[in-house]
C-alpha cells in the first residue's frame, strides 16, 4: 500500500547544465528528462506529442546532439549539458534560425518547432553547410502536421545563409 | 477599401503576428499551464465496444492515498453534443458505453500517477453487447440499438435529396458510368494531446482553459450539463497545438475537469495520452460511395446520382452535417443538371468520427474525380479538358441552389496543366511514371451556425487607446493557421499600422465577441469582415476628428506608417496615436465593433442548409509519381497546385496553408487509416484501434514530402475582406484523387480506394496480369432503404428553392422543435 503519492517523492537529486546555467533539481526518480524539465524545472517550451518516442516534439540537445527527453531518465542526466528551446537566442535576441522560422511561415501551431529548432541547430553546429537531403534527413524524427514541413526547410537553409555570413563577417 | 497598390501589410510575405512565441517556446498550450493546488485527472475508460454499466463501484479508489475525488456518470448526467440535433453523448456513461475508450469514471489526485493507479481500484461490472464494427452490420443489425435516438435501428440518418429528373437525364446520356469508392477513415493527428485546465473562480464562476477549436460551443454545453448560467462559465481557447478538425467538439473531458474543479474548489487538468486522443476521434468518416453519371459525348453531364454509406462511430457528433456534406459540394465545381443524393450514417462501437479537413467533402471528391479520370478515358478527351468543359462559372446557382460568388476554377486548372507540362507527360510517359490531375472546390465559411441563430457568426471589438495602442477582441481561435495574424492584418492595414502593434484579445468568451469557431474555414472571411468592420468603423471615426483640426476633407486623408495625413500633401499630419486623442476627445472614450453574418442562401429546402457558403474555394492539381511494378511502392515525386484564394492576406501564411493540405492529402492517400480489430476471442474480443500509436499509424516525414509548386489565382472576391477566399481546407481535396488517377497512369490499375498502398497496387496489378479488370476497390453498395427523395427542381426547371413534396414548411424552425428531435 502505497501511503505516499510516488511524485511526491523527490529523492533523486541532478546537477545539469540547463542552456548554460548549473542547475540542481529533486524529482521522483523514475521521471523522464521531459518530465523533469516541464513539471520540475518549469520549462515548458519542451512539449510531448506521444511520450513513447514517436512524434520527436520532445526532442533537447544533450552535449549538443538530439535526444528524445521522453525516453530518457532524468537521473542519466546528471553533470550533463542539456539544450532547449528556453535556451537558443542571447542577450535578447532570437536565434538565427528562430528569426528565420518566424519570417519564413516555418512554425505554424508551433508545438513541434521547439524541437525541431534545437534539432536544426544541432544539424548546423555539426555540418555548417547541409544540403536539402541532409537537413530533411536530420529532421525526419520531428513530425510537423501543420507546414508540410517545405516551410521548414526553407527555414533552415536561411539560417544557415545568414549564419555563415556571420562569420564570415566576423572573420 | 483602400487602393491595393500603396497597402502596406495586406498581400505582403510577413512574419506572423504570434511567431515570436511560437519560436521560443512561449506560446502558452493547454498543459502548459500549471496553477498551484493543481489537482490531476484520468479517466477510466471502457475496455468494452458495447456493453451495459451494470455496477461502478469506486470506494476502494475513493479511499486511496492522495486522490481527492472519484467522479461516475450520475455526477454528469446530462446528454450534449456539437448539434442540437444530436445532443446523445454524457461526460463519463451512466448505464451504455459505446466503444472501446468511452470514458466511465474520473479520478482526481494530488498526482497525475496516483490519479492514474487509482482508475484500477474502480470496479466496473460490464453486461457485454452485441458489438456492430461497420456500416454494413449496422444495417443487417437494428438491435441491440447502439442509440435509443435516430432513423431506426442503429441507422443514424439517412437523406434523399433529388434536384430534377435525374433518371431523363441518364437517358439523356450518351454514356453512364457506374463506379463504386471506399474512402478508409483516418485521424487528425495533431501532434498536441488534448489537454484542460479548469478552476473555481475566487467570486465562484468557472474558467476552462483548453485545447480547443470552439471555445463558444464548448461554452454552451458546459452551461447545459453544469447548469449553469453562460455568464458565470470562461473559456479560453489555448492556442492549439494543431487541430485540423479534432477539437472542434465539446469533449467529456472538459467537462469533468470543469465538474470536478466546482466540487473540489481546486485548479483541475487533464492531459488525454496519444492512446486516448486515438480514441477521442472526431476524424474522417469511413465513406462507402456509389457513383452513376451520365455524360454526352462530349463530357457534358446530363445527370449525376450519389449513393454514400457512412461509418459514423459510436455518437453523432458532426455527423448529420457530415453526412450532408458528403453530398453537397459535387455541384459547386462541376455543372451537374440533374442531382440525386442518398448519404445513409450507420453507428457503430467504435470512436465517433466528426470533422476533419474537408469535413465530409473529402471522401466524395475522390469518388468523383476518379470518376471523371475514367470518363475522360473512355470518351478519349483529355481529363483537363474534360474538367474545363464543365467547370463551374462565376455567379453561378448550382442544381441544389447553392450561390456561387468569383470561380477560377477553369484558371486553376490551366495552371497546372502549364506548369506540369501535362500535355507532355500525360499518358506519354514511361511504364511506372505517371500523371494524374484532379480538382475540387471548398466552402469559405458555413453559411448556418450550428444552432438555428440569427445573430452574427463573428464579432470584434476594437479598443483605442490615448498611447496609440489598438487592441483587437474577437472569439476567433489560434489553431495555427494563422486567426491572429489575419486580425491584426487586416485591422493594421486599415488604420496604417504595422501588425505588431496590434494587441491580440481571441479565444476568449469572457473578453471578445462571439466568433463560432475555427471550422469550416470561416474565420478569414466572417472574423476578417467583422475586424474590417470595426476598424473601417473607428478610422471614420478618427479620420472625422483629425480631419477637424489638420482643416481638410476627411475623404483626403490617409492612414499610413501610424500616421494619418493629408494624401495630397503627406507632410501634412499627426501621429495616430495624437489622432486617437482628437477622436477620444471629440467623441469620447473609443471603441468600436464590427460582426458579420453570411448572406441568405436561395437553398431554403430541408437540408440546404449545410453546403452553403459566402463563397468557394477552388483548387486544381497534378501529381506526379513513379510506382514500382515489383513492390507497390508509390514515390511522389512533384505537385503542382494551383489555388483560387481571391486575395492572399499573408502569402506566406497561405503557402503554408497550401503546402500543409497537400501533406495532409498526401497522407490520407498513401498511408492513414483508422483501422480497426477484434481481440482474440480469449481476450474479450474486443473491437480495439488498431494503431493507437504515432509510430504504427503512418503519416508522411520530411523524407516523405516531394516538391510541391504553388500557384495563387488572385481575383478579389466581393465577399471576402479584402476579397479574400479560404486556404485551409479546399487545397487538400485534389491531391488523394490526383495520386490515384497518376497511379493509372503510371501502372494502368485504378485503385478506387483510399488509402492508396502498396498492397493495393500489387493486388490490382496481378488482375491486370490475369486478365481481369485491372482494379482493386469495392464490389458492391448495399441496399439501403432510402426515403422518398425530397424533390427540388432546379433553377433552370423553374425551382424556387423548395422541395415540391415536403410537408409544410413552419414559418422558423424554434428551439423547442430542435429539443424535440434531439430527445
Amino acid at each position: 500500500m502505497i501511503t505516499l503519492p510516488t511524485e511526491s517523492q523527490k529523492t533523486a537529486h541532478i546537477r545539469l547544465t540547463l542552456n548554460g546555467e548549473e542547475t540542481d533539481v529533486s524529482f521522483a526518480p523514475y521521471k523522464t528528462l521531459l518530465e523533469v524539465l516541464r513539471e520540475d524545472l518549469g520549462h515548458t517550451g519542451t512539449k510531448h506529442g506521444c511520450e513513447l518516442g514517436e512524434c520527436g516534439a520532445c526532442a533537447v540537445l544533450l552535449e549538443g546532439k538530439p535526444v528524445l527527453s521522453c525516453l530518457l531518465l532524468a537521473i542519466e542526466c546528471d553533470k550533463k549539458n542539456v539544450l532547449t528551446v528556453e535556451g537558443l537566442g542571447a542577450d535578447g535576441q532570437l536565434h538565427p534560425l528562430q528569426d528565420a522560422f518566424a519570417d519564413l511561415g516555418a512554425a505554424q501551431c508551433g508545438y513541434c518547432t521547439p524541437a525541431i529548432l534545437v534539432t536544426a541547430k544541432a544539424l548546423l553546429d555539426q555540418n555548417p553547410h547541409p544540403s536539402r537531403d541532409e537537413i530533411r534527413q536530420a529532421l525526419s524524427g520531428n513530425l510537423c502536421r501543420c507546414t508540410g514541413y517545405l516551410q521548414i526547410f526553407e527555414a533552415v537553409e536561411a539560417a544557415m545563409a545568414k549564419i555563415a555570413g556571420c562569420e564570415k563577417a566576423g572573420a | 477599401m483602400p487602393d491595393e497598390t500603396k497597402m502596406r501589410v495586406i498581400g505582403v510575405p510577413r512574419r506572423r503576428v504570434d511567431a515570436r512565441a511560437k519560436v521560443t517556446g512561449q506560446t502558452r498550450f493547454a498543459d502548459d499551464i500549471v496553477l498551484p493546488r493543481m489537482a490531476y485527472c484520468k479517466l477510466l475508460r471502457s475496455p468494452h465496444p458495447h456493453a451495459r454499466i451494470l455496477k461502478v463501484d469506486t470506494s476502494r479508489a475513493a479511499a486511496h492515498p492522495g486522490v481527492y475525488l472519484v467522479l461516475t456518470g450520475k455526477d454528469v448526467p446530462i446528454e450534449y453534443g456539437i448539434l442540437p440535433v444530436s445532443q446523445d453523448e454524457q461526460a463519463l456513461c451512466v448505464d451504455h458505453v459505446r466503444h472501446v475508450g468511452d470514458p466511465v469514471a474520473a479520478v482526481v489526485a494530488r498526482e497525475e500517477l496516483t490519479a492514474f493507479e487509482a482508475l484500477d481500484l474502480i470496479d466496473v461490472e460490464y453486461e457485454l453487447l452485441t458489438t456492430i464494427s461497420d456500416p454494413e452490420e449496422a444495417l443487417a443489425t437494428p438491435a441491440p440499438r447502439i442509440h435509443e435516438y435516430g432513423e431506426e435501428g442503429n441507422i443514424h440518418k439517412r437523406v434523399s435529396l433529388e434536384f430534377g429528373d435525374v433518371e431523363q437525364g441518364f437517358a439523356e446520356a450518351d454514356e453512364v458510368f457506374e463506379d463504386t469508392f471506399f474512402y478508409q477513415g483516418n485521424t487528425h493527428l495533431a501532434i498536441e494531446q488534448h489537454a484542460s485546465v479548469a478552476i473555481k473562480d475566487p467570486d465562484g464562476k468557472l474558467t476552462i482553459w483548453s485545447s480547443t477549436q470552439t471555445p463558444h460551443y464548448l461554452h454552451r454545453a458546459l452551461a447545459k450539463v453544469l447548469q449553469m448560467p453562460p455568464g458565470h462559465i470562461r473559456v479560453i481557447a489555448t492556442p492549439n497545438g494543431g487541430g485540423f478538425g479534432g477539437k472542434s467538439d465539446p469533449f467529456n473531458h472538459e467537462i469533468v475537469v470543469s465538474k470536478a474543479a466546482l466540487l473540489l474548489d481546486r485548479p483541475v487538468k487533464i492531459c488525454l495520452t496519444r492512446e486516448e486522443v486515438f480514441y477521442c476521434h472526431r476524424g474522417r468518416h469511413p465513406v462507402l460511395m456509389k457513383f452513376k453519371t451520365g455524360v454526352k459525348r462530349d463530357g457534358t453531364i446530363t445527370g449525376m446520382h450519389l449513393q454514400t454509406l457512412i461509418d459514423g462511430g459510436a455518437y453523432g457528433s458532426y455527423g448529420v452535417a457530415s453526412t450532408f456534406y458528403t453530398g453537397a459540394l459535387q455541384t459547386t465545381t462541376y455543372k451537374i443538371p440533374r442531382y440525386r443524393f442518398n448519404g445513409c450514417r450507420t453507428f457503430t462501437n467504435k470512436p465517433p468520427c466528426g470533422p476533419k479537413r474537408g469535413h465530409g467533402t473529402v471522401q466524395p471528391r475522390f469518388g468523383q474525380e476518379v470518376q471523371l479520370d475514367k470518363i475522360a478515358e473512355k470518351l478519349n478527351i483529355d481529363p483537363a479538358d474534360l474538367r474545363l468543359h464543365i467547370a463551374e462559372s462565376s455567379n453561378a446557382l448550382t442544381a441544389n441552389f447553392f450561390r456561387l460568388s468569383v470561380v477560377n476554377l477553369s484558371e486553376c486548372i490551366r495552371r497546372v496543366v502549364k506548369s506540369s507540362d501535362w500535355k507532355d507527360k500525360f499518358r506519354k510517359m514511361p511504364e511506372g511514371r505517371g500523371v494524374g490531375l484532379a480538382c475540387s472546390a471548398y466552402l469559405t465559411g458555413a453559411g448556418l451556425p450550428i444552432y438555428w441563430n440569427k445573430m452574427p457568426h463573428s464579432g470584434v471589438h476594437i479598443k483605442f487607446d490615448r498611447g496609440g495602442g489598438v487592441a483587437v477582441f474577437c472569439g476567433a481561435t489560434e489553431i495555427g493557421q494563422g486567426s491572429d495574424d489575419v486580425l491584426a492584418g487586416i485591422v493594421a492595414e486599415v488604420l496604417g499600422l504595422d501588425t505588431f502593434d496590434i494587441r491580440l484579445y481571441t479565444g476568449d468568451t469572457d473578453l471578445g465577441p462571439v466568433d463560432l469557431g475555427s471550422y469550416s474555414s470561416r474565420v478569414t472571411i466572417m472574423a476578417g469582415n467583422a475586424a474590417l468592420q470595426a476598424a473601417e468603423r473607428g478610422k471614420a471615426i478618427i479620420a472625422e476628428a483629425a480631419a477637424e483640426k489638420l482643416g481638410i476633407p476627411a475623404e483626403r486623408l490617409r492612414f499610413a506608417d501610424k500616421r494619418v495625413f493629408d494624401s495630397l500633401a503627406p507632410e501634412i499630419g499627426i501621429t495616430f496615436a495624437e489622432a486617437v486623442c482628437l477622436a477620444e476627445a471629440k467623441f469620447g472614450t473609443m471603441g468600436t465593433m464590427g460582426s458579420y453574418a453570411p448572406p441568405k442562401s436561395p437553398a431554403l429546402y430541408k437540408g440546404g442548409g449545410v453546403g452553403p457558403s459566402p463563397t468557394y474555394s477552388y483548387t486544381a492539381a497534378v501529381v506526379e509519381l513513379n510506382v514500382n511494378p515489383a513492390t507497390g511502392w508509390i514515390n511522389v515525386q512533384k505537385i503542382w497546385i494551383a489555388h483560387d484564394i481571391g486575395r492572399a492576406l499573408n502569402p506566406t501564411l497561405v503557402r503554408g496553408q497550401v503546402e500543409g493540405s497537400v501533406y495532409m492529402g498526401l497522407g490520407e492517400a498513401l498511408m492513414e487509416e483508422q483501422e480497426f480489430r477484434r481481440l482474440p476471442k480469449k481476450l474479450s474480443h474486443a473491437l480495439v484501434h488498431k494503431f493507437p500509436s504515432i509510430l504504427e499509424y503512418k503519416s508522411p516525414t520530411s523524407l516523405d514530402m516531394p516538391e510541391v509548386f504553388t500557384e495563387l489565382i488572385e481575383e478579389p472576391d466581393p465577399r471576402g475582406p479584402f476579397g479574400a477566399k479560404e486556404v485551409g481546407q479546399g487545397p487538400l481535396l485534389p491531391i488523394m484523387p490526383a495520386v490515384a488517377n497518376a497511379v493509372y497512369d503510371a501502372v494502368g490499375v485504378r485503385i478506387d480506394e483510399v488509402p492508396i498502398t502498396p498492397e493495393k497496387i500489387l493486388k490490382a496489378l496481378a488482375e491486370k496480369k490475369a486478365g481481369r479488370e485491372p482494379r482493386f476497390g469495392p464490389s458492391h453498395f448495399p441496399h439501403v432503404d432510402w426515403p422518398e427523395a425530397l424533390r427540388v427542381p432546379p433553377p433552370w426547371e423553374g425551382g424556387d428553392g423548395h422541395a415540391v413534396n415536403d410537408s409544410p414548411r413552419p414559418g422558423k424552425r424554434s428551439p423547442e422543435k430542435e429539443k424535440v428531435r434531439s430527445s
